[in-house]
């Protein structure tokens, strides 16, 4: 690995003591600001951007060294120089800061609220909360001009069994000239509930900030607390949360796959796929107790282990969903209708995919070979062999074959899991120190790279903890990836990223 | 295409005998449901799911409804894409906050006799989130709910069993 200047950069600041595993840094207003331009020269990935009272906090990651890295900066004033005006993918996130913790971008290109609609009794939940005192201005979508233009607007409630959030189309004909979105509407409060939590409590919570992503939200909260708290796992517990990891990929990505080709008009593909889905989901519930694996990952291990005739059963699950899949896999290549949808639709450049560090299938399916199981090879990933896919293709169909190469790429995983697992305990209570820490951790869902960072009191319950979703990088992408396509294939782009709205809306 | 349509004909069917109406639903039905309600309810219905704001786990429980284990479709429930072709509301989430407008305007916009099923332990009472000022609580704090069907989130086959009561409240 190269020398990482992002390190070098780093170590102008202040180190904090008890943050574990990566350093956290104090740093000046001038740093902050290299720091934007270093996002914005792309020499570093943006991971997180967040608040609290009289803190901003920003997370980094360099992909040449892979160095992980938080830069914080004191706002006494209330104000941060804005990176969004430097580096796009910041803008959402610091509206976010500037809703929930009511510090203040300075120079911001956006200062529309994003999370606040307007409707909570209070404003800046997590800063200096208080009522209300006046009205947020009625929100303003950005204009689009031109002859002949008109305007669609779509939600929050949509027309299927889907999550709420609006869409406002401005199309010439039948052509997207510009979709924006606006989000919000499923914001329940999370980072506030989780303010004072106990580790229990706070672990319930995190594994519902996107219920699809439970397994890797759990994981992400769990790793989190052990490195602030330095608890070493029982090496079985890592396998285990390993297997569930990668049995929630497999459901999604199954799931995924069908939906998209559904709403190519394919519905044959969706019943095959939602059949894969839910023997993985019964599997699941006769090996953890849960359908979709809630609870089962805490800090300290796993509640439950995994009996030795559940081997068997995961064992020929992998051989049968290999024997479903192939054919299936062999239709959606032989299907010229169905290509002809999804070949083309959707594109994302490649550039743009870089910039907004977008994570996921949708970031490997556009040459970003970014997987946190490989980059930041927590265990047991490290001793299993497996490599990120890639293509640079980064249309609709791009994001199929990816899913599919992962699904294939899950059951190899997941047979590996079960040739090498350890035996031994799989829980150990969490090291009460009685001081207090702080821990971050950075985890691949189905979905792309969850981060969770948080700090606890000295007597084990949670100060502040903030769960990054894939989806804040993904889902400003999703705008462009509909540009110059028609309104009619929006569901199909939107279906090929598969956004949490929860997971974002936080 | 045609082979793999031909092969699924001669395969034996994935879908599970149906489950009896839960009784808990039968009874919470019986106490809020009119007898003139009722006697409409008992045939086919049209279901519009809203999503008020829930984690999305009740969500994907709700889809799984459509594959081929469960077939909601055999009992004559579908899922419908307007508030304006249902019967049923069947609405998840601790309804948040950002939320609440959107689902009294999809209530408003259900023609009556309409009845409404609140899904999980979030649609009960808040669940997790409940307290937050950014969730209002359960469904019935907001429009009037006919029958819980609680979970975190409820298993595809509670679901059935719930709808069933739908069903058989006559
Ligand atoms: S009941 Fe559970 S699964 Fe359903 S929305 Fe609430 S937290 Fe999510």
């Amino acid at each position: 690995m190269s020398v990482s200047v992002l390190q070098t950069v780093l170590e102008n600041g202040q180190a904090v003591a008890a943050h574990r595993p990566w350093p956290r840094v104090i740093v000046t207003a001038e740093t902050w600001t290299v720091l934007g331009s270093g996002l914005a020269g792309g020499a570093w990935t943006l991971l997180g951007l967040w608040g609290e009272v009289g803190w901003v906090h920003l997370a980094l990651h360099e992909s040449t060294s892979g160095f992980i890295g938080v830069a914080s900066l004191a706002c006494p004033e209330g104000r941060f120089p804005a990176l969004g005006r430097l580096h796009p993918p910041a803008q959402r996130l610091e509206r976010a800061i500037s809703d929930l913790v009511g510090l203040q971008p300075v120079a911001a290109p956006d200062t529309r609220p994003w999370l606040d609609h307007g409707r909570w009794p209070l404003r800046h939940p997590l800063g200096n909360a208080r009522a209300p005192t006046q009205p947020l201005p009625p929100y303003r979508f950005l204009p689009a001009e031109g002859e002949s233009l008109h305007q669609i607007p779509v939600g929050p409630v949509h027309a299927g069994i889907i999550e709420p959030g609006h869409f406002r189309f401005t199309a010439n004909g039948e052509t997207v000239v510009r979709l924006e979105e606006r989000l919000g509407y499923v914001h329940k409060g999370i980072e506030h509930l989780l303010s004072g939590a106990s580790l229990e409590q706070a672990a319930r919570l995190v594994g519902r900030v996107s219920g699809d992503s439970t397994v890797a939200y759990a994981l992400a909260f769990a790793r989190a607390v052990e490195a602030a708290t330095a608890t070493e796992i029982p090496t079985r517990a890592h396998w285990l949360r390993a297997l569930m990891a990668e049995l929630e990929r497999l459901a999604h990505h199954c799931g995924d796959i069908g939906a998209i080709c559904n709403d190519a008009a394919f519905a044959l593909m969706l019943a095959h796929c939602a059949v894969l889905r839910e023997q993985v989901l019964r599997a699941s519930a006769a090996c953890f107790g849960h359908r979709l694996l809630m609870d089962v990952v805490v800090p300290g291990g796993v509640a439950r282990d995994l009996a030795a005739s559940d081997v068997d059963l995961l064992r020929a699950l992998v051989t049968d969903l290999r024997r479903q899949f192939a054919p299936l896999v062999e239709l959606y290549d032989n299907t010229a209708s169905l290509q002809d949808r999804t070949v083309g639709t959707g594109f994302v450049r490649p550039v743009l995919i870089q910039q907004f560090g977008c994570g996921g299938p949708i970031g490997r399916a556009g040459g970003r070979a970014f997987d946190a199981r490989f980059t930041s090879a927590y265990p047991p990933y490290e001793q299993l062999g497996f490599a990120p896919l890639t293509r640079t293709d980064s249309d609709v169909n791009a994001r199929v074959w990816l899913r599919i190469g992962e699904v294939g790429q899950s059951l190899a995983l997941i047979e590996q899991i079960l040739d090498q697992l350890p035996i031994g305990p799989v829980r150990v209570d969490v090291s009460r120190s009685g001081q207090a820490g702080e821990g971050m951790a950075l985890i691949e869902g189905f979905r792309g790279d969850i981060l969770v960072w948080l700090r606890l009191n000295a007597d084990g319950t949670v100060a502040r903890c903030h769960p990054r979703d894939p989806s804040w990088f993904q889902w400003p992408l999703l705008e462009a990836a509909i540009e110059g396509n028609i309104v009619a294939d929006f569901p199909l782009c939107n279906k090929s990223f598969n956004g949490s709205y929860s997971g974002h809306d936080l | 295409m045609r082979t793999w349509l031909f092969r699924n004909v001669l395969r034996s069917p994935l879908t599970m005998p149906a489950p009896k109406p839960s009784a808990a639903a039968l009874a919470e039905l019986a106490t809020r449901v009119d007898q003139t309600a009722r006697q409409r309810l008992g045939r086919s219905l049209a279901i519009r799911q809203v999503d008020a704001g829930s984690c999305n786990g009740c969500e994907l429980e709700i889809h799984a409804l459509n594959n081929a284990f469960y077939d909601l479709e055999r009992f004559g429930l579908h899922f419908v894409a307007s508030p304006r072709h249902a019967d049923v509301l069947l609405v998840t989430g601790p309804v948040t906050v950002n939320m609440k407008e959107a689902l009294e305007r999809t209530y408003a916009a259900t023609p009556d006799p309409k009845w409404v099923v609140a899904v999980g332990d979030c649609g009960r009472d808040g669940g997790v989130f409940a307290g937050s000022y950014a969730c209002v609580g359960g469904v019935a704090e907001v429009i009037p709910v006919d029958l819980h069907i609680p979970g975190c989130p409820p298993s595809p086959m509670q679901l059935l069993e719930g709808l069933l009561a739908l069903l058989q409240a006559q």
